[in-house]
């Protein structure tokens, strides 16, 4: 496996989320996903990028274009400086929200990809990674 | 002292012509010189108009008191100028680059008349040279300014914009919406919906949202809150536009939209509430 090409930017306010989006609609069009691949990975984008910027403070997204023989694929990592989540399997439960949201956002981005990771602990930041195939 | 002397005013008001002329070389050097967005008698006007303006402050006034009233004529206009420069699209440097290439023909003017007076030569150019650079400063503020005003405008007309709650059938209203639905543009749409439900006496309010690229959870429950409160009202929702992708990602998501009525175009939303409020729709003979 090889990365083609990699990246960052910050997520730090409200509007880095529709960035981040933008990124990760443009890169995922280069990295010939099909449509519906190409939705799901967006949005899990999406609830990941706001989680770090409502429940992380702001944090940032790296991006890496990956090729592992005839496959492509595109990682993307979100990370903060946050408080961080104290228990993670809660977190990983359907409709658990810390905040006021459905409680969906990363159960939901978790379902969206093909690999999911998710690394935090309570004062240490937040780090999740997530992957999509062609 | 920073000020300049009448003898400095006197050579700047006697060399006009030779001054001018050196700065709209300048001006063309830099690349701030005009194009076809400003005319050529446009543009000779605004560099003589400055350069009777400074030497009207200068005469008057201290060069350190730059927000004195010695120097509101000379403001005015660099605001007027500035004002006019962002709404016709050029960029900072540009209008800053008119003040500052000026600064070259000065110098050159000073050191022809006080070459052999080293000491107010100095001094004179140093008073110049911080003139300049207020009024370069005042320039770009000003220019700034105007095009935060300019961005301003343009957001207020995109939230207005994304907002035409349109009448399709009596008692059927339609939102179409576009674009990102963050919490600021929702609240408004919301809003302006549930007023029109109400002064229309709607019975059915579609929201196609053919024109969302993303629906992740916070777009849904934008969503499920304003169906609930168009439901409050006595009205009927139903979402239209859902196309298959992002049925596919609410799927996954785990988004409930169970007992929302949704339809893949606007056109199948319509047939439903025309349905729902009996109306047929026969083809003529």
């Amino acid at each position: 496996m090889s990365t083609l090409r990699q990246g960052s930017q910050a997520v730090a306010i409200e509007q880095d989320v529709v960035l981040a989006r933008q990124t990760a609609r443009k890169l995922s069009i280069e990295c010939g996903l099909r449509l519906v691949d190409q939705t799901k990975l967006i949005t899990a984008a999406s609830e990941l990028a706001r989680n770090a910027v409502i429940y992380g403070g702001g944090g940032h997204m790296d991006w890496e274009l990956l090729e592992d023989g005839a496959r492509r694929g595109l990682r993307l990592i979100f990370r903060d400086d946050g408080p961080g989540i104290p228990d993670v399997k809660l977190a990983m439960t359907d409709g658990w929200t810390s905040g006021g949201g459905l409680g969906l956002g990363l159960t939901g981005a978790r379902r969206l990809v093909d690999e999911f990771s998710l690394e935090s602990a309570p004062g240490a930041g937040t780090r999740v990674t997530i992957c999509k195939w062609t | 002292m920073s000020a300049l002397s009448q003898r400095t005013i006197d050579v700047i008001r006697k060399n006009e012509g030779p001054l001018l002329a050196s700065w709209h070389a300048n001006l063309d050097a830099s690349g701030a010189a005009r194009d076809s967005r400003i005319s050529q008698a446009e543009f000779e006007s605004q560099t003589k108009e400055f350069l009777r303006v400074l030497a009207a402050g200068a005469a008057m006034g201290d060069v350190n008191g730059m927000a004195g009233n010695e120097w509101s004529e000379a403001r005015t206009f660099l605001e007027r100028l500035s004002r006019s420069r962002a709404l016709q699209g050029f960029d900072s440097q540009h209008t800053a680059n008119f003040i500052f290439s000026l600064k070259h023909p000065l110098f050159e003017l000073l050191q022809a008349e006080y070459g052999k007076d080293p000491a107010d030569f100095a001094s004179q150019v140093w008073a110049v040279s911080e003139l300049l650079d207020g009024l370069g400063l005042h320039t770009v503020r000003t220019f700034q300014k105007s095009r935060e005003e300019v961005i301003a405008r343009q957001q207020e007309e995109l939230l207005e914009l994304s907002t035409p709650v349109v009448k399709l059938w009596d008692g059927v209203l339609a939102l179409p919406m576009i674009g990102t639905l963050d919490s600021q543009r929702t609240q408004v749409v919301m809003e302006s919906l549930l007023q029109r439900i109400v002064e229309t006496g709607a019975e059915i309010a579609i929201i196609d949202i053919t024109g969302v690229p993303t629906v992740d959870t916070l777009v849904a429950q934008h969503l499920l809150k304003t169906v609930t409160a168009i439901r409050l009202m006595g009205a009927d929702a139903i979402i239209s536009g859902v196309r298959p992708q992002i049925a596919q990602t609410i799927v996954h998501l785990g988004l409930d939209l169970q007992g929302i009525v949704t339809k893949a175009n606007l056109a199948d939303a319509l047939a439903v509430a025309l349905k729902r409020s009996g109306f047929v729709v026969t083809k003529g003979a």
